[in-house]
């Protein structure tokens, strides 16, 4: 092979490096390489260190049921080895598996037009306030409902941050958007008013008028939701929503310590050339057959540059496989009855804990499958937890953990999904009672 | 409404498609709790989603069938430029898919989280190793977040030196797409810098857009035209002085590893591509994951929580740095199982193994390049780095078969194209990156082909226009494609 | 040779500019349709909004090219050429024959070119 390059060893590869005195002179301060075995031994104490539990955590994450055959499919090499699918005419497998993606989330959100997937549902929130801001005109800012996930207001706070751009909070009252200050709030400026459903108690907001309220402005509505809590609450289509955003963890996406989960974003069709990200199109082939491609690329930073609206390009199509699988073995009734059990174990503890004077739920809302839990002191939280702890169980996550506001630090939100059994939900509550 | 297709005109149907009512492929155990009163009508859903109605069977066989139709690197070989498609070791998968990382929620207490923050933090010190920088970040979760995110800290550093009159990214003009769009995401107004007639950043042009209202430069080193920045310290010293930073996109590392670092040759803040250099897989697309790295003045502006070791209890743990960091810029702690993946790869190959990948990245893209361009013209005719770019404008002009129509061709011979019409600057592009995972015997197969393909656009360049011949199916509208849009059933 | 027709004002931008009296029409120039290819998509400006020489107005697609289109005049616009919402390839059949948008109590500025002029920059272009 040198000889062929025409030259005398692989150094000479590098004089380039080398007459820019750019060489490493010395070897890197990394471990030497491990056989599979050693590797695997390390991997395995490292994992043996984390300690798993029955899981009441959610804010964002959650403990549902996965089908065996997600992970297997899922694992298939053509998936997971294929890059973006650029050559459609090696790649209609991953093209068409996008385009039953995208028609999932349009069927679920009620929207028009589905991307390919976006890193999150936080980082969702950033990417719908930018789409916005490009969207209208000599617009700079945005208005975050204060009851969306603290992650996410975090995530568009970041994406303002140094750019002139403002995010504005519209304030909650007993755990919901306080609404009434949202028409002070909307001006000229404004591209869009973003909120979450269920919000980051757990409460569902009641957006009835919202819709009217944002459009008049001419600004964009955007809902955040947890896609299978649309299998019982209104869509964002149903609420006049322009965009829906959201994270896929939900649908057969394992908790993983956070991530790659699946951000998803779905608009309107005014708005389907704004959308960021990869899309996926159905069109013909030299033959008139039906086929699958990338299609309106003229939106992105490839074709765009700097005039794109967003830099997306790896997104987590991997991911969204997952979610389509999954959602494609549960169907709408699964999707229903995942979505129900969820919600009726959820308010099963939540009765319970009321029953034992614990101020589960006390704001007016309804919730679906998660809620706040108030507690008196910090000794009495601390108390619970570590007596649930004990038992193995993750009770909940403390609020302010996630705003790091000490106004946040008495309350534990609780998820229950439809994976906890009765016998796990009945245990909960004994150890809430000897706790009280 | 969809368009009809005749049962011929279709390769798969849509599982939506065979839907069988009440069909269903997977069951819960019944309800055991009482069904609690209904959603209040304000609150309830009222429309039906069509989902597929599906047995377990059905699902299975339609999506392997869909797997079918694809094509990655565990298939063949797939030498797409810039994207560095290595092999992924079947190890990073089983790593990965172990429960003690899968199962473990990110909300949990940090003293149940010891293992995950310890690898974390492990992966963060041997990557700030390797590239010579200080400390950093894991949360952006792709090349381009990663673009984003370095961005931000320049941004954020800038704002807490009191220096917002910097507003300029400067960006040469062979760069990848993402970096002007990662600059105006950051409020930043974007100039191209000049290539010269070496490929490289042109220094006069340099010169003169520099001053006190430029943040910085994104640099790619190797560029994207496979070629090492020869003066980059010189750049360096230049941008320094003008008080600007230096911006490492690492999308092209894999042609350094253990031979160079980008904190040695001046840069301030480097992204990765883990689903790159550090061959986790690239999942049809994602997920990736991009770990952002600076120098130590920029610690403190990297996304909170940051992962911290403390000595005293020997216990790793998160710090949030409410009042320096830029904040966060996604939804928890980044692609944490594909850092496992990452992770896993770096113990396995070691500090010599590392380097001895980049070593064989740039001797198979120089191999590959010596044999082609006997036949192909190559703009930079130099000894390249781990990738190298050919321009078929002469033979379009000659045989009016395209770059297109030579990476169509290349499927037919069973191979995955490269990279095409990039970078820019090079008319007919087509960029190889062969990565050091590939045998001489498939380099050399390879090459065959594309000579092969020059005679036959040499003879009847009308067969080509057509390519490929031999895939599930012919070339797409994409015209129709875009003119009326169908994105959804 | 990119077709330019007499009697009508150019920008470097390569649109095409019709003024009658203050109100003037724009489209774009055969050479920038033959260097976008064939055009998927024109998105028009809202009638009614007010503009200034020099803004982004509109955009124009085709499969691998985006182009933004600087209004080369200032003024209200008046109306915009609806037929290319769903036939954007009319202006590939016949740029000069189809117009994108009009304008009102229009603002010329001094350095458009005239179709010699417009000639001339073309041919230092490559």
């Amino acid at each position: 092979m040198l000889d062929a390059i025409g030259i005398g060893s692989l150094d000479e590869l590098f004089d380039d490096v080398r007459q820019a005195g750019c060489l490493l002179d010395r070897p890197l301060d990394i471990d030497k390489g491990r056989s599979e075995e050693q590797v695997l031994d390390v991997l395995r104490n490292l994992a043996g260190l984390n300690v798993r539990g029955i899981s009441f955590l959610g804010a964002g994450s959650y403990d549902h049921a996965i089908p065996s055959a997600v992970r297997m499919l899922a694992s298939l090499p053509s998936f997971v080895t294929a890059y973006t699918p650029y050559q459609p005419e090696i790649s209609q497998g991953v093209l068409q598996a996008i385009f039953e993606y995208q028609s999932m989330i349009c069927e679920l959100t009620g929207m028009d037009v589905s991307n390919a997937s976006l890193y999150d549902g936080a980082s969702a929130a950033a990417e719908a306030a930018a789409l916005a801001i490009a969207e209208k005109r000599k617009s700079n800012k945005v208005i975050l409902s204060a009851t969306m996930h603290p992650f996410a207001i975090d995530c568009v706070k970041t994406w303002a941050l140094g750019t002139g751009r403002e995010v504005v909070i519209l304030p909650e009252k007993d755990g919901v958007s306080d609404f009434s200050m949202l028409g002070y709030m909307l001006d000229e400026g404004t591209a869009a008013f973003i909120a979450q459903s269920p919000n980051r108690y757990g409460y569902l907001e009641d957006f009835t008028g919202v819709a009217d309220k944002v459009h008049q402005n001419k600004s964009l509505f955007v809902i955040s939701s947890d896609p299978l809590s649309l299998a019982m609450q209104k869509s964002q289509a149903e609420w006049g929503a322009d965009v829906a955003i959201g994270d896929t963890q939900v649908l057969g996406i394992p908790m993983g310590f956070g991530g790659p989960y699946c951000g998803y974003m779905a608009v309107t069709k005014p708005l389907m050339r704004k959308i960021p990200g990869r899309i996926v199109g159905q069109t013909v082939d030299t033959e008139g057959r039906r086929v699958y491609v990338l299609t309106l690329q003229a939106r992105e930073q490839h074709i765009k540059r700097e005039r794109a609206t967003s830099n997306i390009c790896s997104n987590e199509a991997l991911c969204c496989l997952v979610s389509v699988i999954h959602t494609s073995l549960l169907g709408w009734a699964g999707l229903k009855e995942a979505s129900n059990q969820s919600y009726c174990k959820a308010h099963y503890l939540c009765d319970g804990l009321r029953k034992l004077g614990y101020e589960a739920a006390p704001g007016f809302a309804p919730f679906w499958c998660e809620f706040p839990v108030l507690f008196e002191s910090d000794a009495d939280l601390e108390r619970f937890v570590s007596k649930m702890k004990a038992e193995g169980i993750f009770s909940g996550v403390r609020l302010s953990r996630l705003t790091r506001n000490d106004k946040d630090a008495l309350t534990l939100l609780v998820a229950v999904t439809e994976r906890r059994t009765r016998e796990q939900l009945d245990r909960y509550l004994e150890i809430s009672k000897e706790a009280r | 409404m969809m368009e009809e297709f005749a049962p011929d005109r279709i390769v798969e149907p849509l599982l939506v498609e065979q839907a069988v009512p009440k069909r269903r492929g997977y069951l819960f155990a019944p309800l055991d709790v009482p069904q609690a009163a209904p959603l209040d009508d304000v609150f309830a859903r009222n429309s039906v989603a069509r989902l597929p109605e599906a047995s377990e069977l059905d699902t299975v066989r339609h999506f392997s069938k869909l797997s079918t139709m694809a094509y990655g690197v565990d298939y063949g070989f797939y030498p797409l430029g810039s994207c560095t498609m290595k092999y992924n070791p079947k190890v990073n998968e089983v790593t990965a898919s172990m429960e003690g990382f899968t199962d473990i929620h990110p909300l949990q207490d940090e003293d149940s989280l010891q293992g995950c923050l310890a690898l974390m933090y492990r992966t963060l010190k041997d990557l700030s190793e390797l590239l010579g920088m200080k400390w950093g970040s894991l949360q952006a979760c792709a090349g381009a977040h990663g673009e984003y995110t370095g961005l931000k800290i320049i941004r954020t550093y800038f704002l807490h030196h009191n220096e917002m009159g910097r507003n300029r990214i400067l960006i040469p003009v062979s760069a990848h797409g993402t970096n002007p769009a990662s600059a105006n995401m950051n409020g930043f107004e974007v100039q191209e810098v000049a290539t010269d007639e070496r490929g490289l950043v042109d220094l006069n042009d340099l010169e003169s857009k520099l001053d006190d209202t430029v943040a910085g430069i994104m640099l790619t080193n190797p560029n994207t035209l496979g070629l090492f920045e020869k003066d980059i310290r010189k750049i360096a010293s230049m941008v320094h002085e003008a008080g600007g930073l230096l911006y490492y996109d690492g999308a092209n590392f894999n042609a350094l590893m253990g031979m160079a670092r980008p904190g040695d040759m001046g840069f301030d803040v480097v992204h990765l591509n883990l689903h790159k250099t550090f061959s986790t897989p690239h999942g049809g697309g994602g997920p990736g994951s991009g770990p952002v790295l600076v120098k130590k003045e920029l610690v403190p502006f990297i996304p909170q929580p940051d992962i911290v070791y403390h000595e005293d209890s020997g216990k790793y743990g998160f710090k949030w740095n409410e009042e320096t960091s830029c904040g966060k810029v996604s939804g928890f702690w980044g692609n944490f199982l594909v850092v496992v993946r990452a992770f896993t790869y770096i113990l396995s190959m070691g500090s010599d193994g590392l380097k001895a990948a980049s070593r064989h990245a740039v001797l198979n893209a120089n191999y590959m390049q010596a044999l082609l361009k006997k036949e192909y013209s190559v703009p930079y005719d130099v000894i390249c780095k781990h990738e190298f770019v050919l321009s078929l404008s002469n033979l379009k002009e000659r045989t009016s078969v395209s770059a297109l129509d030579i990476a169509k061709g290349l499927i037919d011979f069973g191979y995955h194209p490269p990279t095409m019409y990039f970078p820019m600057i090079v008319h007919e592009a087509l960029m190889f990156e062969p990565t050091e995972t590939e045998s001489k015997d498939t380099l050399d197969g390879i090459c065959k082909a594309m000579l092969q393909l020059k005679d036959m656009a040499e003879k009847d360049g009308g067969w080509l226009h057509d390519s490929p011949h031999h895939a599930v199916i012919g070339r797409v509208d994409e015209v129709r494609a875009a003119k009326n849009p169908v994105v959804r059933y | 040779m990119s077709k330019v027709i007499e009697g009508l004002k150019y920008s470097k931008d390569h649109e095409w500019v019709k003024i009658e009296g203050t109100t003037a029409t724009v489209g774009i120039t055969d050479h920038a349709q033959d260097a976008l290819g064939e055009i998927v998509f024109v998105e028009l400006p809202e009638v009614g909004a007010d503009f200034e020489a020099g803004d982004e107005i509109a955009d124009i697609e085709s499969v691998k090219a985006a182009s933004e289109i600087i209004t080369p005049v200032g003024g209200n616009v008046s109306e915009v050429n609806d037929a290319l919402e769903d036939s954007p390839e009319l202006i590939n059949d016949d740029c000069y024959g189809h117009f994108i948008y009009r304008m009102n109590d229009v603002v010329v500025p001094d350095d458009l070119l005239d179709a010699k002029g417009y000639e001339d920059y073309l041919s230092t272009l490559k």
